[in-house]
């Protein structure tokens, strides 16, 4: 190992994520240069500086004892009449606030169970797909291509468009299994994000606007019209998803 | 699951991380009036979204809603700090031209330390408190910060690079240790 090999490693040795292989190599090379063990130890100092104690700002007490009494009088009041929907908005961000009720959003913090245990399998999904690297079985951005693909493998035909007018360009789509039967997936890109959009027959009424149903650090977001049932999937930012939501419906 | 039942659950889970949330939130608002604030109401989130938490990181989970919630707040009270674009430079980046014994009596001085950092660009210094304070992997920061695992990286190198020029400032350039 020379040293332009050599001078990258460093950082990634002495913050653990260095493979074992190229560790011996670059233990081997800071025996042997000068230079580069003098860049290992200053950043060395360097770590262990910023990590002291001193420099640690712990939670002052009253704050433990404030953040405490406060979350106690939530459950002792109940936190999920109209204040905490209120305390919600209020603590939201202006802009996604706003866009809330521009989209007139309902955050539904008594979501049934059923929801949310769909919601979960809903992000299970997403995260699957992209674990496994399987986001899609057609991959294509005219919707002429992908809807007709899902004939044949579902009994019912998936609405598709392509958005990429709006920033959301449809990648593709795949099949799925979501709520005990063959779903429909179709996939969309927003810039280096991806968003699983499943789609699948319902019936009941519309559920319409766009539901929020925040699980996981994820944000899907959940709909229904024309006898189908929709769940918008995605790391995007809850704002962002909700616009592609709103733009998919075309409103 | 019963309100109270919650809320045990969090105390045991998600409270035990307060302090690494409010060393963040310091950290980021750079007072601790405003840092309480953002703690508080990262912790009230975190509460109101618990119902939701299937991780088994509850600190990088508590700390993602805090790094939220101050961006939040900084949109809403202050005028935007200095932004770095950042492209994909080579991460070959530490700086080995300041003379070791100078930048380590530099390095005891907690004052001079934390003056360094504070005055590091934001996105810089929330990645230093993470790697450094909080032990987090490049993986952990990319997703709790919402970008690629390589912007980790070279935000990281760039933020030690200027720590160490400013705790070293004084030295002449290729001063060899």
């Amino acid at each position: 190992m020379n040293c332009p090999q050599a001078r990258p490693l460093i950082a990634l040795y002495a913050d653990g994520e260095l493979d074992a292989a190229r560790i011996l190599e670059l233990e081997q090379h800071l025996r042997d240069c000068p230079t580069c063990a003098a860049a290992w130890n200053n950043l060395r100092n360097l770590k262990k500086t910023v990590k002291q104690d001193a420099l640690f700002f712990a939670a002052p007490t009253e704050l433990r004892k404030q953040l405490k009494a406060e979350l106690r009088s939530q459950v002792e009041t109940g936190p999920r009449g109209i204040l905490g929907i209120w305390n919600w908005l209020t603590t939201g961000t202006t802009a996604v606030a706003a866009v809330c009720l521009a989209l007139l959003l309902i955050v539904t913090l008594n979501r049934p169970a059923a929801q949310e245990q769909l919601a979960q399998e809903v992000v299970s999904s997403h995260v699957r797909a992209l674990m496994a690297n399987h986001a899609l079985d057609v991959a294509s951005s005219d919707q002429h291509t992908v809807k007709p693909w899902f004939d044949g493998k579902l009994d019912f035909s998936p609405p598709v468009k392509d958005l990429a007018a709006k920033d959301f360009p449809l990648i593709g789509g795949r099949l799925d299994y979501l709520d005990g039967r063959a779903v429909a997936a179709l996939v969309f890109q927003h810039r280096k994000h991806v968003i699983n959009l499943f789609v699948w027959p319902v019936a009941g009424k519309d559920l319409s606007p766009a539901t929020l149903m925040p699980i996981q650090g994820y944000n899907p977001v959940h709909w229904s019209e024309d006898g189908m049932t929709f769940w918008a999937v995605s790391d995007l930012n809850e704002t962002e998803l909700l616009e592609f939501a709103q733009d998919f419906r075309g409103n | 699951m019963d309100e109270r039942e919650r809320l045990k659950s969090f105390e045991q889970t998600v409270l035990p991380h307060l302090d690494a949330a409010y060393n963040l939130a310091r950290w980021l608002a750079g007072n601790d009036h405003d840092a309480r604030d953002v703690a508080q109401e990262a912790s009230l989130r975190a509460f109101r979204f618990f119902a939701g938490f299937r991780g088994d990181n509850a600190r990088v989970w508590l700390l993602t809603i805090v790094r939220n919630t101050f961006y939040t707040w900084l949109r809403k009270n202050r005028p935007p700090e200095t932004t770095i674009e950042i492209g994909d430079e080579a991460l070959a980046v530490e700086d080995v031209s300041v003379n070791a014994d100078v930048l380590n009596s530099r390095l005891a001085d907690v004052r001079l330390v934390r003056q360094a950092i504070e005055e590091l660009p934001v996105e810089f210094r929330e990645i230093v408190i993470l790697r450094e304070m909080e032990g987090f992997s490049y993986k952990e920061i990319a997703e709790l910060a919402d970008v690629p695992i390589g912007t980790v990286m070279s935000r990281l190198a760039r933020a030690r690079k200027q720590l160490q020029q400013r705790l070293g400032a004084e030295l002449k350039p290729g001063g060899q240790p």
